[in-house]
């Protein structure tokens, strides 16, 4: 097996959080497409460190894992805060800038 | 494929291959599903998938965290925001932008062969190195991170602290609701339910003074008529109640003349 599978792997798993994030409508999905999208860049980084034989890729795995834990903190404060107003947890409804 | 010189053996193979397709139907069990939850649920199976693929690739401590913090606390974070939310806010059908969800599977599904194509005939020739000998060199996977974070991404690791101390602030202002009025006291709610017109007390229960207590039998007033409101609301919303049989009353009314 060749360790390249490794970044295949990530790249189906990136194109099919891009088509969760574009298709669907609820905001928490959208958000986990977006960290299935993390995740699949994360797994890159960890496949080139090991073809590369270098240390450096897992470490920035670990720092886009803590940036992804604060941005999943804020982004979960934003949606909750928008339900409470706007009664709605879909992509659509926040149109109040639109205008 | 032509075969190149690597680091992998068969038991790795199996276990890329287990996990891979795993991870795989979890990312595409969650973008399928139409609830939420079970959206939540097929995401944790595809990052536990994950964790194990990065410990096969020499990362045990990535592996680790993965767990700890995308399974254990990213993914319970989503499920109670969804209890917050509601359990059942599924996506609506309407398309907001004509054509939109057509053409995002169809551009989204390009740029999936372009990259798995791409990847996959540009990576062929290369060699993997392993990471044994990156690791041995300071005695361990982790220690081997611990020197890197401490040593060169130091500055980068005290920033993540200030990162990490203002989300929770972020969220903690975000969140929290400043209530305007004072929360009304028992004695308020009592005044209110009396001046109301609704009843005061609480409502009769189904069944009283009737010959069944089942709760779709509404309960019959001292003239024999049914009393709709002991009939329990979602009974009466699907108008399921139980009517009164006339013959009944009277049987009763005779009973209680009789004595």
């Amino acid at each position: 097996m060749n360790p390249s599978n490794y970044v295949v792997l990530s790249a189906l798993l990136f194109s099919i959080g891009t088509i969760g994030v574009l298709v669907r409508r609820n905001a928490i999905i959208v958000f986990m497409s977006v960290e299935l999208m993390l995740n699949a860049a994360n797994l890159a980084f960890v496949a080139f460190a090991r073809m590369n034989g270098n240390l450096d890729g897992q470490v920035v795995a670990f720092f886009v894992m803590v940036v992804a834990a604060s941005e999943v903190v804020v982004g979960l404060a934003i949606i909750v805060t928008i339900f409470r107003t706007r009664r709605s947890a879909s992509v659509d409804e926040p149109n109040l800038l639109k205008y | 494929m032509t075969e190149v010189a690597t680091d992998t053996n068969v038991g790795e193979a199996v276990v890329f291959w287990i996990c891979s397709i795993l991870a795989v139907s979890g990312a595409l069990g969650m973008v399928l599903s139409r609830k939420a939850v079970h959206s939540a649920l097929w995401i944790a199976l595809t990052m536990i998938n994950l964790a194990i693929l990065y410990v096969a690739n020499s990362a045990p401590f990535l592996g680790m965290v993965q767990v700890i913090v995308y399974t254990g606390a990213v993914m319970m974070l989503f499920l109670f925001v969804l209890m917050v939310v509601g359990v059942d806010s599924s996506d609506s059908l309407i398309e907001t932008i004509k054509g939109q969800r057509i053409a995002s599977i169809v551009l989204g599904v390009g740029l999936g062969v372009l990259l798995v194509w791409g990847v996959a005939n540009g990576l062929t020739e290369t060699t993997s190195v392993g990471l044994d000998t990156a690791n041995a060199a300071d005695g361990g996977n982790v220690q081997g991170i611990a020197h890197l974070i401490f040593t060169q991404y130091l500055l980068a690791f005290e920033l993540t602290s200030a990162l990490l101390i203002t989300a929770a602030m972020g969220a903690m202002v975000l969140a929290h609701r400043e209530r305007w009025l004072n929360p009304p006291k028992q004695k308020d709610l009592s005044t209110e339910r009396f001046r109301g017109d609704g009843h005061p007390g609480n409502l009769p229960p189904p069944g009283v003074y009737a010959r069944h207590n089942a709760v779709d039998t509404p309960a019959l007033l001292p003239d024999g008529s049914p009393l709709e409101e002991s009939i329990p609301a979602p009974v009466r919303a699907r108008s399921d109640a139980r009517p009164v049989d006339h013959a009944d009353v009277r049987e009763v009314h005779e009973i209680t003349e009789g004595e």
